[in-house]
């Protein structure tokens, strides 16, 4: 326990505000961009932009993969689900975005649909050995980090031959949004620098992120989830911007190295290829940004064994999550921001993760910004 | 049906010579447990009775009848799904005791008496079914507040999860004595009587999908004996007690804020929370203030008696680790809001929708 203590301690929080008061120059703004959903949940859930000087602010970024699926994608699973002979195992935070027509895999399930919470892959593949009549279809979605596990889920269903288990591959890689971003920068957004997710540079290290800070002249910080290591690795940005340096540095040295996991990547690069392009919520297409699985493979994944077609579907016209996902927008410049949008009856995913900019800004910091009383 | 098997067992055609005993090791309730007829009444008489066992069941009517005292009474009724049914530091038994004692307590009353009635699923091991009879007789036993009169109704299977228990129960509150969810007012202070989240850290660390080792046995506890001596300790300044069960913390003090046009101001550091239980909810991505508890209190009372009420807490054993830990502020917004370890604020929110299998 004292793990976790250690890098929420009051006073260390307090002395590193005060090095980022007399470090960060007056005659200046800091922009950064925290580009995972998890540094934003804990810059809100312990209030850290009130330690920050007001020159220094937060832009919260892409980095969650509930916020950045696009609605089409989540229609095929819902399509998948109705199946009769589909079983859709899922994570518990998929369940309430919204999909066309008012629809989501929570009301689907309502409506009979047999989708099952999960809380790890292998839940799946529990589920599809005790129910062999039935066609288990394992809703894959996230970053690097949770691209091994579901690497672990086809290999194993491999071993065991399990010929009713299959996966719909959503896996996102954070490297090719972050050049997205850098690459439309000036459409709303400046930003001076990142803070970079340290779970993912677990598995693939440092090396990836090099581009951003060569030929974009972006520093960025690989930070650990504390709110000490937010705070900290604000510190390095601000210091590396004094400097004048441009560098990829590593906070969060405890975890991450700079090759990051070799084992995981070699299972990831067997099973997976690269995509060449894909949709984001808030991105539009990405070229080479997603994976899928390898034709050796084939018959696990479950886009190629039901023909699953991706419908394009359009966000509610009123919801800003796709500028908040850019950094474009705050949630409190969104119009149905905390009026008709919130976590209860959430109109785009921003507001629906625990990781989502809009969910929050409205949880935790909402005497902020809101417009009318709840 | 009642819980009254002596009527069925003795008092007509079922005789102890024709009965075959109930195989309580082996046996499974089936529908016949549940139609009324003699497997009924014996299931109700070797499993409820024996365990729950006192006068007024032992009379074996439909209903009991009892004494009122003079003056004010208070009542609450509350089911129980708790999945799964047995789990560290607790049962479904001793929980729907606990709950329906708490539920009266809170108002400040002496609990006097409570009514059980169980929904059984077809299938179920008769010698759980025993366990969870004689934990709730035990819990009754030591809180001193008899079960006297309860029901039985036995579902297919997969028409219910294995046991649903529904709790009433009835007290009388002293007199001069009036709390309630709407008297908070801004300069009062908020209290806490332990360590939060045992409950709902123990509940999970035994779910099928997430076992996890974890040592947090569940807070499950009769208050009765706490709340008596806090009354005794303050009197008419209390405003308010409520017990944060389901929802946990987050969600009793956002009901308060709405009963009483207040907002909360809390300090984080001030709350206690255990070391594994705050470790589980880190690995679980949850909030120790929205876990359940089953034997915690919250206590909003008039500032001057503040520091008699913490003391007179920290007397009892169940309120050892008793705690200020905010207090009732001006805000026509109702916000609960926390000043964090770091010295940043937030708001302290109900959960939207809800994040895990229920857990009370
Ligand atoms: S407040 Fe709701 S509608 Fe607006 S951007 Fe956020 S999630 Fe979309």
């Amino acid at each position: 326990m004292k793990y976790v203590d250690e890098f929420r301690d009051g006073d260390l929080a307090r002395g590193l505000a005060r090095s980022l008061a007399t470090s960060a120059r007056d005659d200046r703004e800091y922009r950064f961009m925290e580009f995972c959903g998890g540094h934003t949940h804990a810059i809100s859930r312990y209030g850290l932009e009130d330690l920050l000087p007001p020159n220094i602010r937060m832009i919260h970024g892409p980095g969650c993969p509930v916020c950045v699926l696009p609605v089409g994608r989540i229609d095929a699973a819902i399509a998948l689900a109705r199946d009769p002979k589909v079983t859709l195992c899922t994570y518990a935070d998929l369940m309430r975005v919204p999909a066309s027509g008012g629809m989501s895999l929570i009301k689907a399930k309502a409506a009979g649909a047999d989708i099952r919470m999960v809380y790890s892959t292998l839940d799946a593949i529990r589920i599809a050995e005790a129910e062999p009549s039935r066609e288990v279809v394992f809703f894959a979605i996230g970053f690097e980090t949770t691209t091994p596990p579901t690497a672990l889920a086809i290999r194993l269903a491999a071993q065991k031959k399990l010929s009713n288990f299959s996966v719909f591959c959503n896996h996102v890689l954070t490297p090719a949004a972050m050049r997205a971003i850098l690459a439309g920068e000036g459409e709303g957004v400046e930003i001076d620098g990142f803070v970079g997710p340290s779970h993912v540079s677990a598995v693939i290290g440092v090396r990836p992120y090099q581009f951003a800070a060569q030929q974009f002249n972006k520093p960025i910080v690989i930070a650990g989830f504390e709110p000490l290591d937010v705070m900290q690795s604000i510190l390095m940005l601000v210091r590396q911007l004094n400097e004048g340096r441009c560098e990829v540095e590593n906070q969060y040295g405890r975890a991450v190295t700079h090759e990051g996991n070799l084992k995981a990547q070699a299972e990831v690069a067997d099973i997976f290829e690269l995509r060449d392009s894909f949709e984001w919520r808030g991105l539009g297409e990405v070229p080479a940004s997603a994976l899928r699985l390898r034709a050796a493979y084939a018959d696990y994944d479950a886009e190629r064994r039901f023909g699953v077609t991706t419908p394009s579907a359009k966000d509610n016209p009123a919801c800003e999550c796709g500028a908040i996902l850019r950094g474009a927008k705050r949630p409190h410049d969104c119009k149905l921001f905390g009026t008709v949008c919130t976590p209860e009856t959430p109109m785009g995913s921003c507001m629906v993760s625990s990781e989502g900019a809009c969910a929050a800004q409205w949880t935790y910091r909402r005497f902020d910004t809101q417009r009318v009383a709840s | 049906m009642d819980l009254s098997p002596l009527r069925h067992a003795e008092g007509c055609v079922v005789t102890k010579t024709y009965r075959r005993k109930l195989d309580i090791g082996n046996g499974r309730v089936d529908l016949s447990h549940g139609a009324g007829g003699r497997a009924m009444a014996q299931l109700i008489a070797d499993i409820f009775h024996t365990a729950l066992d006192n006068d007024w069941l032992r009379q074996g009517n439909d209903q009991s009848v009892f004494e009122a005292p003079k003056g004010r009474m208070a009542m609450t009724t509350d089911a129980f799904v708790v999945s799964p049914l047995f789990f560290p530091g607790g049962d479904i038994g001793s929980l729907a005791v606990h709950g329906a004692v708490n539920d009266i307590a809170m108002s400040g009353a002496k609990p006097l008496y409570l009514s059980a009635s169980f929904i059984i699923e077809e299938g179920f091991p008769l010698s759980d079914l025993a366990r969870i009879a004689e934990s709730m007789g035990a819990a009754s036993r030591a809180a001193g507040v008899p079960v006297i009169t309860g029901d039985t109704k036995v579902v297919e299977r997969g028409k219910a999860d294995g046991v649903f228990i529904t709790t009433t129960g009835v007290g009388a509150v002293p007199e001069g004595l009036d709390l309630s969810g709407d008297k908070a007012r801004p300069g009062d202070v908020l209290l806490v009587s332990g360590s939060i989240g045992d409950h709902g850290v123990a509940v999970m660390s035994k779910r099928e999908n997430l076992e996890f080792d974890c040592e947090i046995l569940s807070d499950s506890a009769a208050l009765h004996g706490l709340v008596a001596d806090m009354v005794a300790a303050a009197g008419a300044a209390l405003r308010l007690m409520r017990d944060p069960t389901r929802g946990g913390l987050a969600a009793t003090l956002n009901e308060i804020a709405q009963q009483s046009r207040v907002g909360f101001r809390i300090e984080e550091a001030a709350i206690p929370v255990k070391p594994e239980v705050a470790a589980a909810c880190e690995l679980l991505g949850l909030d120790p203030l929205n876990v359940a508890n089953e034997g915690k209190l919250i206590a909003v009372v008039a500032p001057e008696a503040a520091p008699a009420l913490l003391e007179a807490m920290r007397a009892h054993p169940l309120g050892r680790d008793a705690a200020i830990i905010g207090a009732a502020v001006e805000d026509e917004r109702r916000f609960v809001q926390m000043t964090s370890s770091f010295g940043g604020a937030r708001i302290v929110d109900w959960l939207a929708g809800e994040q895990l299998p229920r857990i009370c």
